[in-house]
């Protein structure tokens, strides 16, 4: 009796130590939210709801998932939103390099080191674009005829990515450039192809429609490298043509925007570590590279020290930036 | 007529079994989340969106703009019945339609808001179909001065007109604008004005302020006016409904207008909210019974509905043809156009004609569908009228609580909604104008940035207003707005000073 019952207890052990790694990880066990920290109809809105819909598709986990915007302030809502709900493993938080960028230059309630970083997945390129009738062919040309002073450059809101290469290019070109912030870079390509401005530095995928169209054209690209061979966008030309901004004398190296991914402070280890798998896994299947493909990012993966590094040197370099600019605000 | 042309060409693919389902399912889900106030047609179309990643780009557009069409009629009913604009753009229906419905005419109100509606769809689609390429070049034309110049015009319809003293409407202004400056401010990147909240950072949500402003703000003035002795005793007649719609064509000049503005705001892109503003401001101007406005007049409800929906609809071409959302909506189903692969631009016209015109063809297609289904519930909207105001009061509250949180989940957001409840209750008491509160809320910030970005384009100088025909043409537009009513009264002050006595009265109910 005894016997059989220590024979039996050990084999349910077995068997437990066989489903063990999977008990052992965290797993979700109610609806889990994402929080995109912008309004619908952004990047990091359609980033947010494309992880969704693949996570959704390929059952990746268990449970439903929820997508919610909270993108005032500029995205400072969502990432406040995140610090309240510190230890809540079900808040997921969307974002961009705001979250360590935006406590630098305005007084928002939150620093990132309240949020754990998950990943940074997909990196957004920028680029110089003039509009399309502009007598200017490279950015030698473009510099030379700013040096009159008189170049508006627009950008999607202020003291934001946009606006910090703004004055990196004016500081690297030795030029003055007038920087009018509008609600995004939507708004400024169109603003762009009015005649309104003379240049932005959008995003791909934020003035793709307006390059094929004929209104505007990309100078130069802030990357090491020109960006990946992929289908033409206007009758000759695609994104690999583009000249890297280095290769015509505007010597800023390199300068892109993650899209990051956060839980709240305080969650566990495990926690963490589960939904870094998690995005690991969505990376994985065919609709992540459509969607990469589909809105001109560049696939990356950071995670862990990687990430924490990365943070870190952006961190650095904005600040630096931003003091010349006298933005800081502690 | 190449665009003749195409447009058949479009029928043929928006005029198919499964698409014509898909518009009823979407018109359908449009009506519910356009009566449930604090959804709204942008969270009804993002919810709806990851549904429609594995779809055809042409029958997921079909869907999200059919659900877009219901959730613009469904927002009238709430504005209506209740009092409570469901979206920003249906705020200036409230000012004749609830005082329609309170006096017992909910169908003749809902019936003719429908009929409006349609008509300035109409209008919209078909500026879009002959006009689309000139359109899209006019937009183009628009630069910060001149957007402010377009928000200057909008607020200089509406300003000086109202029943109340100048300088209340002043004040209400002001108060607006304030409410408005809360949170990130777009040109400076600082947080402004939440003293000391954080979630404040967020800034006031338009739909927080005006369920307190009208929904409870009213409920407050009828529980004190004791509302309920004068309950409704609407009868539900379905001719009723078709005598409304029948009657719209006496009202020619209205529609007309109102179109015309709607059509323009939409394109320039002002926006619907601008344009039902303008509109409503406007037709009280120059209505013969426009001193009557505020107190349940049919082209106080003909003007915002028609000049919403006119502006609402030619708001697609921008986003079609630019890339540029002229609303919230448009914003979300733009985000929908890159993930299905389409990008929106001047070449889509080029390269996805079928998508385009299918679109197009589908607004035609889809507004009669939305205007049948939304007239066939008149009688049961009406019929929630009959409900005694003991079961409809508490009813209002838990709407306007539940919406308020919606918002972004917030309890916030809830204590703030009450706020602004008390706040509606006591500009009605005091005879305060809530239109110019409301007006600088929601187009505020937009008219502030864009003046501050013309300031930076021009180092500061106001010559900038003046630059061009364009610019020049709508602020000398706007100036002459303001100061006609000023002459008016001078004039009249003039001529015979002791008619200004016999007008008070109705000046007084007619506040809004």
């Amino acid at each position: 009796m005894g016997r059989t019952s220590t024979f039996l207890l050990s084999a349910a052990a077995v068997v437990l130590a066989g489903t063990m790694p999977a008990l052992a990880a965290w797993q979700p066990q109610k609806p889990i939210e994402f929080v995109a920290t912008a309004g619908p109809g952004g990047g990091t809105d359609n980033l947010a709801r494309a992880v969704q819909n693949i996570i959704t598709k390929h059952k990746l986990t268990d449970q439903p998932i929820v997508v919610v915007n909270k993108g005032g302030g500029s995205g400072a809502e969502g990432y406040v939103y995140g610090k309240a709900s510190a230890g809540d493993p079900y808040k997921v938080i969307f974002g961009t390099s705001n979250a360590w960028q935006q406590p630098l230059v305005s007084k928002v309630a939150f620093n990132y080191t309240d949020l754990t970083p998950i990943a940074a997945m997909a990196q957004d390129e920028f680029l110089l674009w003039v509009k399309q009738d502009a007598p200017y062919k490279t950015a030698g040309d473009y510099l030379k005829a700013a040096a009159s002073g008189e170049f508006k450059m627009g950008g999607a809101q202020s003291k934001d990515t946009d606006e910090v290469l703004t004055r990196m290019i004016e500081k690297v070109g030795k030029i003055k450039l007038t920087y009018i912030p509008f609600k995004s870079g939507a708004e400024t390509a169109v603003q762009l192809a009015g005649g309104h401005l003379d240049s932005h530095v959008n995003n791909p995928s934020e003035s793709l429609g307006q390059w094929r169209g004929g209104t505007q054209r990309p100078l130069c690209v802030f990357s090491p490298k020109r960006l990946p061979q992929g289908p033409k966008i206007t009758a000759t030309e695609g994104w690999s043509d583009v000249p890297t901004c280095v290769e015509q004398g505007l010597d800023i190296k390199q300068y892109e925007q993650p899209r990051t991914v956060w839980l709240p402070g305080k969650v566990t280890p495990e926690q963490a570590a589960f939904y870094v798998d998690l995005m690991k896994k969505v990376q994985a299947t065919p609709e992540w590279k459509d969607y990469i493909e589909k809105t001109s990012q560049v696939d990356t993966f950071l995670t862990g020290a990687e990430l924490e590094k990365f943070i870190k040197e952006d961190l650095e370099h904005v600040k630096q930036v931003a003091g010349e600019q006298g933005w800081l605000v502690k | 007529m190449d665009n003749l042309q195409e447009l058949l060409h479009g029928f043929t693919i928006a005029v198919t079994a499964p698409h014509l389902a898909l518009m009823v399912v979407g018109v359908l889900l449009g009506i519910l989340v356009g009566v449930l106030p604090g959804l709204g047609a942008p969270n009804g179309v993002s919810l709806l969106l990851p549904l429609t990643f594995g779809m055809q780009p042409v029958s997921a557009i079909i869907l999200l703009s059919s659900m877009y069409w219901g959730a613009l009629f469904g927002g009238s009913v709430t504005s209506i019945l209740f009092n409570i604009p469901g979206e920003p753009s249906s705020v200036a229906t409230t000012f004749d339609g609830y005082p329609m419905a309170r006096d017992g005419r909910p169908t003749t109100a809902l019936a003719t808001a429908f009929g409006s509606a349609a008509f300035g769809a109409l209008v919209g689609v078909i500026l879009i179909t002959f006009l689309a390429s000139w359109v899209a070049q006019a937009a183009l034309a628009f630069g910060p001065a001149e957007y402010f110049a377009v928000y200057f015009l909008a607020f200089a319809s509406f300003v000086g007109m109202g029943g109340a003293a100048p300088i209340k409407t002043v004040v209400a202004l002001a108060l607006g604008f304030a409410i408005a400056a809360i949170g990130i401010d777009t040109v400076s990147g600082s947080v402004r004005l939440t003293m000391g909240v954080d979630e404040l950072v967020k800034g006031v949500s338009f739909v927080v302020a005006v369920m307190g402003l009208f929904g409870i703000g009213e409920l407050l003035v009828a529980v004190e006016e004791e509302f309920h002795a004068r309950a409704v005793s609407s009868t539900i007649d379905w001719r009723e409904v078709f005598r409304a719609v029948g009657r719209l064509p006496r009202h020619g000049v209205a529609l007309l207008r109102s179109a015309a503005i709607g059509c323009w705001m939409g394109i320039t892109p002002g926006g619907p909210t601008a344009a039902s503003f303008m509109s409503y401001g406007i037709a009280r101007r120059f209505s013969r019974r426009g001193r009557h406005f505020g107190t349940g007049e049919v082209e106080g409800v003909i003007s915002p509905e028609t000049a919403d929906h006119a502006a609402g609809t030619s708001a697609l071409l921008p986003m079609l043809s630019l890339g540029i959302p002229g609303s919230a909506t448009a914003a979300v189903m733009m985000g929908g156009l890159m993930i299905w692969g389409l990008n929106p631009g001047p070449m889509l016209f080029v390269d996805q004609k079928d998508f385009v015109w299918g679109l197009i063809a589908s607004m035609y297609v889809g507004n009669i569908v939305a205007v049948v289904l939304v007239l066939l519930t008149v009688p049961v909207f009406a019929a929630l009228m009959r409900i005694p105001f003991v079961v409809i009061a508490p009813l209002i509250v838990i709407i306007c609580v539940v919406g308020a949180y919606s918002v972004s989940n917030s309890y916030l957001d809830v204590v703030m909604m009450l706020g602004f409840g008390i706040v509606g209750y006591l500009f009605k008491k005091l005879f305060y104008p809530l239109a110019p509160l409301v007006l600088a809320i929601v187009i505020g910030d937009k008219a502030e940035d864009a003046f501050r970005q013309s300031m930076l384009i021009s180092k500061g100088s106001l010559g900038i207003f003046f630059a061009n025909k364009l610019v020049t043409c709508l602020i000398v537009g706007g100036i002459a707005l303001l100061l006609l009513p000023l002459l008016l009264q001078l004039t009249r002050l003039w001529r015979k000073p002791a008619s200004a006595a016999t007008d008070a009265p109705v000046q007084e109910r007619a506040i809004i």
